[in-house]
C-alpha cells in the first residue's frame, strides 16, 4: 500500500466542500458529524458554545484556536469522554446524545488523545490487536476456550503487523510500549485506532511534542488516511501543518465557532486574526501569550 | 535448647496447609483486580467474610448440601461486587478502595452484632459445619504421610480439596490472562480512557474482574473456615492487608506469585515465630516476652511489605523489565 | 442452668481491630506454638475466652427476672448479657480493672425500679477472678429521660466526637491535597500522642498540661521525621500513588505493633480520663474534660483556619493543594509547604488522639486505628482534599454515629456512618463540598 509513499510535498486538497458562503456553522455538501446548539459550562465558565458545525465526509478538517479556545473540551463532547449540558450531535445521521465512549468508537469515531495513551506495560503488537472490533475472544466466558477465538486472533495479529510495517514499528512488536519515544507512540496511537477501520478519526493535537525527524511521516501517515477513504478531524496549533494537509479550517475562540473556511482564505478572515489577538489580550498567562504570539506570526508568514 | 526440627518441621508443614491454600487463593482474587485491573479492592477480607458465612449460615441454618452452599456463598458475593461496584467503577481508583474497605467492615460488623445472633453466632461465631464436607470424604478413616506430612483422613481431604481449588482456578486465571479478554483487562490498568476510545465497555470489564476476583476471595473464605470456625474477628481490614502482602511478595500481575508469595509467607512466618518464640524461651533475648515475641511478626510484615513495594514492586514474579517502567 | 450468653463487643474499643492480641491469636500466632493451634485452636480463643467476669443474680420479691439487660462498660471494652430464666447474667472482661456495670431499668416489668442505689455501679475485682454485682430493685415508678433530652446528650456528644475527627481529619485532607497521598499511617500519628501523654503524664508523672504539651511538639516532630525519612525521599524517587498508599499501610502495622510491643495490649486511663460528670445543661450531664475537649478542638480549629486563609504559608498551602507545579512555577517552595503540612498534620492528629483518649476513655495501642475509617469517611463526605470540607464531614460523622443510637443498637452505630458514606458517594462522588473536577 503506502508504506513506500515518498513524502508528499503538494497534497491533493479536497475542495468544494461547503454549500453557500463559508461562514461559521455552514452547511457541508456530505457532512459526516454535525453539532447542534452543544454547550458546556465549567463553573460558571461555558467552555463550549456551539451553534452548528458540519464537518465534511471524506476531507480533513483541523479544528484550530487559541488556548483555552475549547477545543479538546469540544473533542471530549464529541466523543462522548465528557457531557454537555445542552445540544444534540450526530455522526451519519446516529445522534450521538448519552451514548457512552465506547459505543461512539464502536460506530466508527475513533480519537486519540493529546497526551498519547500508549498502554505501556502491554506489548506494541497487544496495544495494536486491542484496537481492533467485535473479538469474540473478549467475551469471559468465551476467553476461557482458545479454540474460539485463536483463527481471529491470527487475522487480527496479521492486520496489526501489517500496520506496524507501515507505521515502521514492526521491529518493536515485542517490546513494552513504555519502551517508545514519544513521536512512536503518536504513530503506535495512530496505527491502533486504524486496527478498527474506523470512518472518522480524531486526532488530538497529533503532532506535540513529536521530533522533527517524524513529523514528515505523521503527516504522510494523516494524509493516507484521506485517500483509504476516512475522515480526519484533528486539533493543532502548528500552523504549517494546518495549511499543508488541512482541506478545511474551523476556528474556535472562546468555546465559540468564529470561522470556517479553505485553509488558504479562513486565515485572511478577521474574525481569526482578532481571535488569536484576542486572546492575546485577555489572557495574563506568559506561556500562552508568547505560543499565540508565534501563531499569529505563522499565519501571517503564511500568507506572504 | 531450642529444638530445631521442631521449627523447621512447623515450617514445612505450612508449605501444603489449607491456611496457605485459602491465602494463595484470596491473593489471586486481588491479583486479578489489583494486578491485572488495577482496581483498589481494600474488601477481601469481605470476600472472604460472605464465603465463610454464606458457606456456614446455609449448611447450619438451612441445612443445604455442599454443592448449594457454595454457591449460595458465591451468590453472596457477586451480589456483593455489584453493589460495590455499581457506585464506584466509574469513579477515580481510589473511591473504589475507600467504599470496599468500609463496605468489608459493615459486612464484619452486621456479622458481629447480637442483633442477628441467632443466625450469625454474633462475636462467637459459628461452628458445626463440617459434616457434610467430611462426609464426602473417600479417605479410609487413619493417619496418612511422611515426614513432617502426618494427617489424618479429614486434613489430607481439606488439603487435597483446597490445592485442587487453587491449582484449577491458576489454571483459569492463566488461560484468560492470555486471553483478548485479559488483553482488555490489563489495557484498563495501564490507561482505561484509552481502552474506552478503542470501543471497549470499561465500566462492564471492571465490573467483571471485580466479581471474579471476590468469587475467588469467597471459595478462599470456605476454604479457610473448613479447619477451624467461623469468627467474624478474622475478617478485620488487617486480613486484607495481609493478602496484599503476600500479592506483593509473589508479583502483582503474575499467576504462580500469589501461590508461591503464600507458600513463602506463611513459611517464614512460622518458622520465624517458632525460632523466636522458643529463643524466648531458651532465655537468648531477654529483653523480651512470648507475648512480645507474637507482636514481632506484625512489626515486620509491616516493614516487609514497605520494602517490597520501594525496592522490589515487581515482586518476585514479577517481570523485571516492567520495572524500569512502573511508576 | 443455662449459661446466658455474655455477647463481648467493643465499642468504640472495637473499630478496626477487635479484641487487640486476639487478633493475633486469630491470624497469625496459632502456629507459633503449635502446628495445630492454627488449624483449630484458633476457635477457643476467639469467642468469649476471658479470665475475669462479673455475674450477678437480678430478682424481685424473690422471682427471678428474665431477659433484664445488663451491660459492662470501661478501659474502651463494652459488653452486656441479659438475665436468664434464673435470672442470673454473667459477662466477661479482658482484663482486671475497674468497670462500670449499669442495669438497663427499661428491660424491668413495669413497676420496677433499682430502688437503692443507682442503675449504674463502679465494680472492681478483688483477689478473685469473678466478682457479683447485684442490684436492688424496688417498687416504684422510673423516671425516664425524655426523648428531647437524650436527643441533646446524643446531639453534644456527636458534636465532640465529631470535632476531635476533624482535628485528625484536616491533617488527613491536607497531606492529601499537597501529596496526593491517602494516608493509613495516620492512625498511628493519632495513637502517637494520646501514648505519650501516658508515657510523660502517667508514667513519668509529670504534670498533665506539660504532658499534653510535650506529646503535641512529639507529634509535630513526628510529622517532621517521617516526612524526611520515608516521603520525601519517595517523591523524589517518583513512586507512584499507589504503591505509596501500600508503603503507609505497611507502615501504618509496622508502626501499630510496635506500640503494642512497647505499651502492651491493655487500656490504660489519663488522669482525670473518669472525671464525675457534674456540669449539667439542659438536663445533659457533662464532665469538666467533655466541656475543655470541645473548646480545645474549636480553638484550634480556629487557628488553622486562620492560618490557611490569612498567613502566607497558609495560602501557599492551598496554591500547592490546588495545582503543585503551578505553584512551584510562581516561586512557591513546594517541599517546605507539604514538610509543614505534615508538621502541622501530625500535630494535630496526636491532639486529637489525647481528646479521643478523654473521650473514649482510655489509651491503647490501636485507638487510632479504630477510627482510621471513620477519618476517611469524614474526608471522602466533605470532598477529598479540603480541609474545610473535612471540617464538615467530621461533624457530619460524629453527629451521624451520635444520634443514630437513638435507633440503632450501639454495636451497629458504625454501619450506619459507613452506608451513609457509600451512599454519599453514589449521588455526589465529589464529596458534600468537593468541586466536581476532582473527581478525575
Amino acid at each position: 500500500m503506502s508504506s513506500d509513499v515518498t513524502p508528499t510535498s503538494k497534497p491533493v486538497k479536497t475542495t468544494g466542500l461547503h454549500i453557500g458562503e463559508a461562514e461559521p456553522g455552514c452547511r457541508k455538501v456530505d457532512p459526516i458529524l454535525i453539532a447542534d446548539g452543544v454547550t458546556r459550562t465549567f463553573g460558571g465558565l461555558k467552555a463550549v458554545d456551539v451553534d452548528h458545525v458540519e464537518i465534511p465526509r471524506g476531507a480533513i478538517t483541523a479544528l484550530i484556536g487559541p488556548n483555552g479556545a475549547g477545543k479538546t473540551t469540544f473533542f471530549n463532547l464529541l466523543t462522548g469522554f465528557d457531557k454537555p449540558d445542552t445540544g444534540k450531535w450526530e455522526f451519519e445521521g446516529r445522534s450521538l446524545a448519552h451514548v457512552p465512549a465506547y459505543r461512539v468508537a464502536r460506530m466508527g469515531l475513533i480519537r486519540t488523545f493529546q497526551l498519547t495513551k500508549a498502554l505501556g506495560l502491554l506489548s506494541v503488537l497487544d496495544n495494536m490487536k486491542l484496537g481492533a472490533k467485535g473479538q469474540s475472544g473478549e467475551n469471559l466466558f468465551r476467553a476461557v476456550f482458545p479454540f474460539i477465538w485463536r483463527k481471529q486472533e491470527e487475522e487480527i495479529e496479521a492486520k496489526a503487523v501489517e500496520l506496524l510495517t507501515r507505521f515502521k514499528l514492526d521491529a518493536k512488536q515485542t517490546d513494552y510500549a513504555a519502551s517508545l519515544s514519544g513521536g512512536q507512540r503518536k504513530l503506535l496511537e495512530m496505527a491502533r485506532a486504524l486496527m478498527s477501520d474506523p470512518t472518522l478519526v480524531m486526532l488530538d493535537e497529533p503532532m506535540a511534542g513529536v521530533n522533527p525527524a517524524l513529523t514528515q511521516s505523521l503527516l504522510d501517515h494523516i494524509l493516507d488516511l484521506k485517500s483509504q477513504g476516512m475522515t480526519v478531524l484533528f486539533v493543532e496549533h502548528d500552523m504549517h501543518m494546518v495549511r499543508h494537509i488541512a482541506d478545511w479550517v474551523v476556528v474556535m475562540a472562546e468555546g465559540r465557532i468564529v470561522a470556517e473556511g479553505d485553509p488558504h482564505t479562513v486565515m485572511e478572515n478577521p474574525a481569526v486574526i482578532d481571535a488569536y489577538l484576542g486572546a492575546h489580550h485577555d489572557t495574563d498567562l506568559g506561556a500562552t501569550e508568547t505560543e499565540n504570539v508565534e501563531a499569529i506570526k505563522e499565519l501571517i508568514d503564511d500568507e506572504q | 535448647m531450642i529444638d530445631w526440627i521442631q521449627i523447621f518441621s512447623n515450617a514445612a508443614q505450612e508449605l501444603i496447609s489449607p491456611t496457605t491454600a485459602a491465602y494463595a487463593l484470596a491473593a489471586l482474587g486481588l491479583a486479578i483486580h489489583f494486578g491485572y485491573t488495577g482496581l483498589l479492592n481494600f474488601g477481601q477480607a469481605g470476600f472472604m467474610a460472605l464465603g465463610a458465612y454464606g458457606y456456614a449460615i446455609s449448611v447450619l441454618s438451612f441445612n443445604l448440601p455442599v454443592w448449594a452452599a457454595v454457591l449460595v456463598g458465591i451468590g453472596a458475593s457477586v451480589v456483593f461486587a455489584l453493589i460495590l461496584g455499581i457506585p464506584t467503577l466509574r469513579l477515580r481508583a481510589d473511591y473504589l478502595a475507600i467504599v470496599t474497605i468500609a463496605a468489608a467492615e459493615i459486612l464484619r460488623l452486621v456479622f458481629t452484632t447480637n442483633t442477628f445472633e441467632a443466625i450469625t453466632g454474633s462475636a462467637q461465631g459459628l461452628n458445626g459445619y463440617k459434616g457434610s464436607f467430611a462426609a464426602l470424604n473417600p479417605i479410609p478413616k487413619g493417619t496418612y504421610g511422611f515426614g513432617p506430612f502426618q494427617y489424618n483422613e479429614y486434613d489430607w481431604w481439606l488439603r487435597i480439596v483446597g490445592w485442587t481449588v487453587v491449582v484449577l482456578l491458576a489454571l483459569l486465571t492463566w488461560l484468560i490472562m492470555r486471553s483478548p479478554w485479559g488483553r482488555v483487562i490489563k489495557g484498563i490498568r495501564e490507561d482505561e480512557d484509552a481502552v474506552r476510545a478503542l470501543g471497549k465497555n470499561v465500566y462492564s470489564y471492571k465490573m467483571q474482574s471485580l466479581i471474579l476476583g471476590g468469587v475467588y476471595g469467597t471459595l478462599a473464605g470456605m476454604i479457610f473456615i473448613l479447619p477451624r470456625a467461623v469468627v467474624p474477628a478474622n475478617y478485620q481490614t488487617s486480613l486484607t492487608f495481609f493478602v496484599y502482602a503476600i500479592l506483593l511478595l509473589g508479583g502483582a500481575a503474575t499467576i504462580l506469585g500469589p501461590i508461591i508469595g503464600s507458600m513463602i509467607f506463611w513459611v517464614l512466618l512460622s518458622f520465624f515465630s517458632g525460632f523466636i518464640s522458643r529463643a524466648v524461651e531458651a532465655g537468648w533475648l531477654p529483653f523480651m516476652t512470648q507475648v512480645q515475641a507474637g507482636q514481632l511478626r506484625f512489626i515486620l510484615v509491616g516493614i516487609a511489605i514497605m520494602l517490597i513495594v520501594i525496592f522490589r514492586p515487581q515482586g518476585i514474579f514479577g517481570n523485571k523489565k516492567e520495572l524500569a517502567f512502573v511508576k | 442452668m443455662k449459661p446466658t450468653r455474655t455477647l463481648a463487643h467493643r465499642s468504640p474499643g472495637r473499630w478496626l481491630v477487635l479484641l487487640g492480641i486476639l487478633v493475633s491469636a486469630l491470624t497469625l500466632s496459632g502456629i507459633a506454638a503449635s502446628p495445630a493451634m492454627a488449624e483449630d485452636g484458633s476457635t477457643a480463643q476467639a469467642s468469649e475466652e476471658f479470665e475475669y467476669f462479673f455475674t450477678g443474680n437480678v430478682q424481685f420479691d424473690r422471682e427471678p427476672l428474665e431477659g433484664v439487660k445488663i451491660s459492662v462498660e470501661g478501659g474502651g471494652f463494652e459488653a452486656d448479657a441479659e438475665t436468664d430464666v434464673d435470672g442470673k447474667w454473667r459477662i466477661g472482661v479482658p482484663e482486671k480493672g475497674e468497670y462500670k456495670v449499669s442495669l438497663d431499668e427499661d428491660t424491668l416489668p413495669k413497676g420496677v425500679v433499682v430502688a437503692k442505689g443507682d442503675a449504674t455501679v463502679t465494680a472492681e475485682f478483688g483477689l478473685t477472678k469473678l466478682k457479683a454485682v447485684n442490684f436492688f430493685l424496688g417498687e416504684g415508678e422510673r423516671t425516664t429521660t425524655n426523648f428531647g433530652a437524650q436527643l441533646l446528650e446524643r446531639v453534644i456528644n456527636g458534636l465532640n466526637f465529631g470535632l476531635l475527627l476533624a482535628l485528625a481529619a484536616i491533617g488527613l485532607s491536607l497531606i492529601f491535597g499537597t501529596t496526593g497521598l491517602s494516608n493509613f499511617a495516620h492512625a498511628e500519628m493519632v495513637t502517637f500522642g494520646a501514648l505519650m501523654v501516658l508515657s510523660f503524664g502517667v508514667d513519668l508523672a509529670w504534670p498533665i498540661w506539660l504532658a499534653i504539651a510535650i506529646a503535641i511538639v512529639l507529634s509535630a516532630a513526628l510529622g517532621w521525621t517521617l516526612d524526611a525519612v520515608i516521603w520525601k525521599p519517595l517523591r523524589k524517587r517518583g513512586v507512584g500513588l499507589i504503591p505509596l498508599m501500600i508503603v503507609s499501610i505497611g507502615l501504618s502495622l509496622a508502626i501499630r505493633y510496635t506500640y503494642q510491643f512497647f505499651y502492651g495490649g491493655a487500656t490504660r486511663q489519663l488522669p482525670g480520663a473518669t472525671a464525675p460528670k457534674e456540669l449539667s445543661f439542659g438536663g445533659v450531664q457533662l464532665s469538666w474534660i467533655d466541656v475543655g475537649s470541645m473548646i480545645v478542638s474549636v480553638v484550634v480549629l480556629l487557628a488553622v483556619a486562620y492560618f490557611l486563609v490569612k498567613t502566607r504559608i497558609g495560602k501557599a498551602t492551598r496554591a500547592v493543594a490546588d495545582n503543585a507545579s503551578l505553584a512551584s512555577a510562581s516561586g512557591i517552595d513546594v517541599d517546605r509547604v507539604i514538610r509543614i503540612v505534615w508538621v502541622l498534620g501530625a500535630a494535630l492528629a496526636g491532639l486529637s488522639g489525647i481528646l479521643w483518649a478523654y473521650f473514649r476513655p482510655g489509651v491503647s495501642w490501636d485507638m487510632g486505628f479504630q477510627i482510621l475509617l471513620l477519618i476517611f469517611a469524614a474526608v471522602t463526605l466533605g470532598g477529598l482534599g479540603t480541609a474545610f470540607g473535612a471540617l464538615v464531614g467530621s461533624l457530619i460523622v460524629g453527629l451521624f454515629i451520635e444520634i443514630s443510637t437513638l435507633w440503632l443498637p450501639s454495636d451497629l452505630k458504625y454501619v450506619g456512618a459507613l452506608v451513609v458514606l457509600i451512599l454519599v458517594l453514589l449521588f455526589r462522588p465529589q464529596g458534600i463540598l468537593g468541586r466536581r473536577e476532582r473527581i478525575g
